[in-house]
C-alpha cells in the first residue's frame, strides 16, 4: 500500500492534463497539443499500474481508500476506493486513453487540443466512476461524462453525428435521472447516508428493493445497452470518430455493467434474485437477437457495435446466474472486450483513413496490399468471435460453464451464440479481406504506418496475454467477487 | 402633538437610506453631464451598490432586528439576499455598460437611475415586514422596470412589452392587495409577524383568509412568472432591449423569492396545506409548460424566458416540500425553503450569465438574439463558447455545476418530504428542459459558423464573463458553504 492518493491522481491527473491541453489553443499550437495529451495520458497510466501491482489480492474489500467530507449539509463525502471489481477498469481506462490518444495523432486535424482535452477529461470522470464509494459522487462523475462524449460525437463525427449526439445524451440522461431519484430515496431510508457501502448494508422491503432494482435497471441498462434500449448505440458508434468508439466500447459500456455491480446486486439482493429471470431473458435477447442483427450489416462499424451489445449480453447473463464462474467470466469478458472492441474499432479506423467508407462493399481483397494489417485483423477478429488462446474465449467459456450448472437451456442460447459470433465477425473478414483486389481505392492502399502497428501489437499481446494465462486477471477478483456472492446470498428483508 | 413620535432606529436600514440618498444625488448630477460623460454616471451607480454592499456587511448583525414599527426587518436572509442582489445589479450594469452606450437613445442617466430606483425597490421587498412595505417596495421596482422596458422608445417590439408589462404588472398588483385586504380584514393586522400570531390563536374565519390567500398566491405566481400567470414573461423578455431583460431576469427574481418567502412562510405558515398545494400545482405546470415551449423557440431570448419559467417553476417545489405530513403532526422542513433560497441565488448568477453573452455577442445595430447567431461560436471564439457551454450545462443541471446542485437541494428537500412522485416529475421535465440548452451548445459547436468576424469584446465583459462562468462552476464543486449559509440564515428567522 502506498501513501499517495492513487485513486485522486488517476482521476484528476487526466483531467488537469486535459485542461492544460485546451490552454493550448489552436490549431497552430496542435502538435504541442499532441506531446501534452500524450504525456497526460501516460502520466496518467503510469499512476494506475501501482494500484495492480499494490493490490492485495486476498482482500475482498475497498482498497486505497480515501475518505474527506465532500458537502456537509447533504453528509455528501468524497469517498474513493477501488476493490477486485473495479481496480481492472481504473487501469484499462488509463491503458485505452493512451491508445486514443496515440490512434488520433495524424487522423485529427481539427481542434486537435480540443479533442484530446475532451478524452482526457473523459477519462478522468470514468475513473471517477470506477471509484466512487459515494452514491453521489458517483452520480456526478457518471453525469459529467456526457459532456465530454457528447462533444466527440458531435463534434468530430460523421454526417449524422448531431442526431447521434443528442441521441446519446438524452438516453443515457434518461436513464440516469431516475437513477437519481433513486439515491434520494436510500439516502433518506438509510437515515442520511450516501454510503455506498452503507447502502450495502441496509435493510429494505422486498417492495422497495424492486423499485430500486427497475429504477438502477433503467440507469444502467441504457449504458451497457441492453435489448431493447440499444439504440442509442450503433447510431453513436457510427457517427463517433474512431477515438470515440474506441472510448465508448472499451470503457464507456462497462460503466452500465459495473453498477449492476457496485449497485443492484449488493442494495437489492432480494430484488436481484426475484427479477432475475428479467435479466437474462433481455440478456438472451441480446446475446442471440442482436447477434442476428449484426449478422446482416453492410456497414462495418455497425457490425462491430452490434457485436458489442451481443457481448455485453454475456456480461449480464454471467451477473444474473449468481455463482463466481458467472460473474469473473462476465468481468473478464468486459476486460477483453475492452482490448477487442477497441482494436476492431481501430482497425475499421484505419481503413476508414485512407478509404474514406466503412462499407463492407466499398472493399475486398485488402490483404493483398495491405498484409501487416491484415494479418493483426484476423487475431482481432478471431478474439472477437472467441477463439480458444484468445481472450475473447476465457471469458465467454467461463460464462457458459457457469449457465450450464444455472440451466441447460440458456447455456445451450449462449452458446448457439457463438456460432452467430463466429460467423458475423469472420464473414465480414472474408469480404474485406480476402478475394481479388475489388475497385482502385484498395489498390492504392498502404500498409499500416509504424504509429498503427505499434498501437495494434500492443493490444495484440494484451489480447493473447489474456487468452493464454488469464490468472492475473481472475487472481485480483476471486476475494471480492466471493464476498459479493455471499452478501447477495443472505436475504435483506427484516 | 409629536409626543408619540420616537425616531425609528435608522441603523437597519442604513443601505436603503443611502441608496435613496445616492439615486437623487446621481439624478441631480446627471443633468450637468453631457451625454459623452456618461461614464460619470455609470461609475457613481457602481460606487453606489458597492458603498451599500460595504454598509451592508457592516451593519449586520446575527440578531434579527426590526425598524420603523416592526415594517422593515433585517436579518440574515434579507443580508445574504441583499449582498447577492448588489452584485447582480452591478454585473448587469457592467454587462450592459457597452450595450447601452452602442444605442443613443438609451444612453442616458435615467438608465442608471431608475436600475437603482429599482434595486431600491427590491430591498425593500426583501426586508419587508409589512402588507404596506411588500407594496411599496413591488411597486416601486415594478415602476421602474416599466421604464426601463420602454427606454428604447424608437423600437416598436419595446413599447409594445412595456406595455404588456404594464397593464398585466398592474393586474397583478391588483391582484396582491386585494388578497392582501381579505387577510387584514379576516386578521385585523398588516404586520406579517403579527398575521402568524393571530392565526395561531384560533377564531379566524377560515373562508375569508382562504379567499385572500387565493388572490396573493396569484399575485405572487404573476411576479414570479408561473403558469398560468407567465403569459407577459416571453413577451417582455422579448421585447426589451437585451440589458434590460437581463435586469429583469436576473435580480427581481431574489426580490421575489423574498417576499413568497415573507409572506407565505413568515405570514400564513397555518395555511400551508391550503398554499402548498396550490404550489405544486403551480410548480408542476410551470415545468411542464416552460420546458416545452422553449424547444420551439428560434429566438434566444424567448427561450431563456420560458426557460425562467420552468426554473422558477422547479424553485417553488422546495416551497411544496417545507412541512412535512407525518400523521397527524407537521413538521417545518427548513432543507425544503433553504432549497429554494440556494435555487434562486443559483439561478440568478446563470441567468446573468446567459444573458450576458447575448449582450457581449451583440453590437451597435445587431441584437445577436437569434439562436442561429451563435452557429459556430467555439470556431469564432473559443473561450466565450467554452463559458457558454457551463452556463447552459448549469441550466440544464449537469454536474459539475451549480445548477446540478441546486435541483439536486430541491428534489432531496421533495424526496424527504415523500413526494417521490413529484420528484419523478421534475426529473421528467429536467430531461425535456436538457434538450434545448444541448441545441445551444450544438450550435455553438457542431455547426459552422455563419460569419466568420472574431467576437470582440472590452477586456472589463471578457472578466467579467469569464468570472460568471468560473463562478458557476466552483461553486459547482464546492456549494457546501453557500448551502449553510442559506440554511442559517433560514433558521434564523423561521426557526427549524
Amino acid at each position: 500500500m502506498s501513501n499517495y492518493p492513487l485513486l485522486s491522481l488517476a482521476i484528476w491527473i487526466p483531467i488537469f492534463a486535459g485542461f492544460a491541453v485546451l490552454a493550448t489553443g489552436s490549431d497552430r499550437n496542435a502538435p504541442l497539443a499532441r506531446m501534452l495529451a500524450l504525456l497526460g495520458a501516460l502520466a496518467a497510466f503510469a499512476v494506475t499500474i501501482p494500484l495492480w501491482t499494490g493490490f492485495d489480492v486476498s482482500n475482498g474489500g475497498m482498497q486505497f481508500v480515501e475518505l474527506r467530507s465532500w458537502i456537509i449539509p447533504f453528509n455528501i463525502n468524497y469517498h474513493l476506493g477501488v476493490d477486485g471489481i473495479s481496480m481492472l477498469f481504473v487501469v484499462l481506462n488509463a491503458f485505452i486513453t493512451v491508445i486514443v490518444v496515440a490512434a488520433g495523432w495524424e487522423v485529427i486535424e481539427n481542434r486537435v487540443a480540443q479533442y484530446n482535452a475532451a478524452f482526457l477529461i473523459m477519462s478522468g470522470l470514468m475513473n471517477g466512476i470506477f471509484t466512487s464509494l459515494d452514491g453521489i459522487l458517483f452520480y456526478v462523475f457518471f453525469e459529467a461524462s456526457l459532456i465530454p462524449m457528447y462533444l466527440i460525437i458531435g463534434v468530430w463525427g460523421g454526417p449524422n453525428r448531431v442526431y447521434a449526439a443528442f441521441k446519446f445524451f438524452l438516453y443515457t440522461l434518461l436513464g440516469s435521472l431516475l437513477f437519481l431519484v433513486a439515491l434520494m430515496y436510500l439516502f433518506i431510508q438509510s437515515g442520511g447516508s450516501f454510503s455506498i457501502l452503507d447502502w450495502h448494508q441496509l435493510p429494505l422491503s422486498l417492495n422497495a428493493q424492486i423499485w430500486l432494482f427497475l429504477a438502477f435497471l433503467v440507469a444502467f441498462a441504457v449504458k451497457v445497452p441492453m435489448w431493447p434500449v440499444h439504440t442509442w448505440l450503433p447510431d453513436a458508434h457510427v457517427e463517433a470518430p474512431t477515438g470515440g468508439s474506441i472510448v465508448l466500447a472499451a470503457i464507456a459500456l462497462k460503466l452500465g455493467a459495473y453498477g449492476f455491480l457496485r449497485f443492484s446486486l449488493p442494495i437489492a439482493p432480494d430484488a436481484s434474485h426475484e427479477l432475475s429471470g428479467l435479466v437474462i431473458a433481455l440478456s438472451l435477447i441480446a446475446v442471440v437477437y442482436i447477434g442476428f442483427v449484426a449478422l446482416v450489416q453492410a456497414d462495418m462499424k455497425k457490425l462491430v457495435a452490434y457485436s458489442s451489445i451481443a457481448h455485453m449480453g454475456f456480461v449480464t447473463l454471467g451477473f444474473f446466474m449468481f455463482s463466481p464462474m458467472g460473474i469473473e467470466g462476465a468481468l473478464i469478458q468486459m476486460v477483453s472486450h475492452g482490448f477487442v472492441s477497441g482494436a476492431m474499432f481501430f482497425c475499421i479506423g484505419v481503413m476508414y483513413d485512407r478509404v474514406h467508407s466503412r462499407q463492407i462493399a466499398d472493399y475486398g481483397g485488402v490483404v493483398n496490399t495491405m498484409p501487416k494489417f491484415a494479418a493483426l485483423f484476423m487475431l482481432f477478429s478471431m478474439a472477437n468471435a472467441g477463439l480458444p488462446a484468445t481472450s475473447g474465449f476465457v471469458g465467454e467459456f467461463m460464462v457458459i460453464l457457469g449457465a450450464v450448472k444455472f440451466n441447460f437451456w440458456v447455456a445451450f442460447a449462449a452458446a448457439s451464440s457463438m456460432v452467430v459470433g463466429a460467423a458475423y465477425t469472420l464473414w465480414m473478414y472474408k469480404r474485406v479481406v480476402f478475394g481479388e483486389v475489388a475497385n482502385e481505392h484498395v489498390a492504392e492502399l498502404n500498409d499500416v504506418n509504424l504509429r498503427e502497428f505499434t498501437i495494434l501489437a500492443v493490444l495484440a499481446i494484451c489480447t493473447l496475454w489474456m487468452g493464454l494465462y488469464p490468472q492475473p486477471f481472475t487472481e485480483v477478483m476471486h476475494a471480492s467477487v466471493g464476498d459479493l456472492l455471499r452478501h447477495v446470498a443472505i436475504s435483506k428483508i427484516q | 402633538m409629536f409626543d408619540n413620535f420616537v425616531v425609528p432606529d435608522l441603523l437597519p436600514a442604513a443601505p436603503e437610506l443611502f441608496l435613496a440618498f445616492m439615486a437623487l444625488a446621481i439624478l441631480m448630477i446627471d443633468l450637468v453631464v453631457k451625454d459623452s460623460r456618461r461614464s460619470l454616471t455609470f461609475a457613481l451607480t457602481q460606487l453606489t451598490l458597492a458603498g451599500c454592499l460595504v454598509l451592508q456587511l457592516w451593519t449586520s448583525t446575527d440578531q434579527v432586528t426590526y425598524t420603523f414599527s416592526n415594517m422593515f426587518v433585517d436579518d440574515l436572509i434579507a443580508d445574504l439576499l441583499k449582498v447577492f442582489l448588489y452584485m447582480t445589479v452591478m454585473v448587469v450594469l457592467f454587462y450592459s455598460r457597452g450595450y447601452v452606450m452602442d444605442r443613443e437613445v438609451m444612453n442616458k442617466g435615467e438608465y442608471y437611475v431608475l436600475a437603482l430606483f429599482a434595486t431600491l425597490g427590491m430591498m425593500v421587498m426583501i426586508s419587508a415586514n409589512h402588507f404596506v412595505t411588500i407594496y411599496l417596495g413591488l411597486e416601486l421596482l415594478s415602476l421602474s422596470l416599466y421604464a426601463m422596458v420602454a427606454m428604447n422608445r424608437e423600437s416598436v417590439s419595446s413599447t409594445e412589452a412595456a406595455m404588456k408589462y404594464f397593464v398585466l404588472g398592474a393586474l397583478a398588483s391588483g391582484l396582491l392587495l386585494y388578497g392582501m385586504s381579505m387577510i387584514y380584514g379576516a386578521t385585523g393586522t398588516l404586520e406579517i409577524s403579527g398575521i402568524q400570531m393571530r392565526l395561531a390563536m384560533g377564531g379566524v374565519n377560515k373562508t375569508v383568509l382562504v379567499f385572500g390567500l387565493v388572490f396573493i398566491v396569484a399575485g405572487l405566481a404573476f411576479k414570479l412568472g408561473v403558469v398560468p400567470f407567465h403569459m407577459w414573461i416571453p413577451d417582455v423578455y422579448h421585447g426589451a432591449p437585451t440589458s434590460v431583460t437581463l435586469f429583469i431576469g436576473s435580480a427581481p427574481k431574489l426580490a421575489a423569492f423574498a417576499i413568497v418567502l415573507r409572506l407565505l412562510v413568515g405570514g400564513l405558515l397555518v395555511l400551508w396545506q391550503d398554499w402548498q398545494q396550490m404550489l405544486i400545482i403551480l410548480a408542476v405546470l410551470s415545468m411542464a409548460i416552460g420546458n416545452l415551449a422553449a424547444i420551439a423557440q428560434t429566438n434566444i431570448k424567448r427561450m431563456l424566458a420560458y426557460s425562467a419559467i420552468s426554473h422558477m417553476g422547479f424553485m417553488l417545489l422546495g416551497f411544496a416540500a417545507g412541512i412535512i405530513a407525518t400523521g397527524e403532526r407537521a413538521m417545518l422542513n427548513p432543507f425544503g425553503y433553504t432549497s429554494s433560497m440556494f435555487y434562486v441565488l443559483a439561478y440568478v448568477l446563470m441567468s446573468a450569465g446567459g444573458f450576458g453573452m447575448i449582450l457581449l455577442m451583440a453590437r451597435a445595430g445587431f441584437e445577436a438574439d437569434n439562436l442561429e447567431d451563435y452557429k459556430g461560436l467555439n470556431k469564432r471564439n473559443p473561450w466565450f463558447a467554452g463559458m457558454m457551454l457551463m452556463l447552459m450545462f448549469s441550466m440544464a443541471g449537469i454536474p459539475f455545476f451549480i445548477g446540478f446542485f441546486a435541483k439536486f437541494a430541491v428534489l432531496q428537500a421533495v424526496v424527504a418530504a415523500g413526494q417521490i412522485w413529484l420528484a419523478v416529475v421534475a426529473v421528467a421535465f429536467s430531461l425535456i428542459g436538457a434538450f434545448y440548452y444541448l441545441r445551444v451548445v450544438k450550435l455553438m459547436y457542431f455547426d459552422p459558423p455563419a460569419e466568420e468576424t472574431p467576437v470582440r469584446a472590452g477586456l472589463d465583459m471578457r472578466i467579467l464573463v469569464t468570472a460568471n462562468g468560473l463562478a458557476v462552476a466552483l461553486l459547482g464543486l464546492f456549494p457546501e458553504y453557500l448551502m449553510m449559509f442559506c440554511q442559517a440564515a433560514f433558521v434564523q428567522s423561521f426557526g427549524g
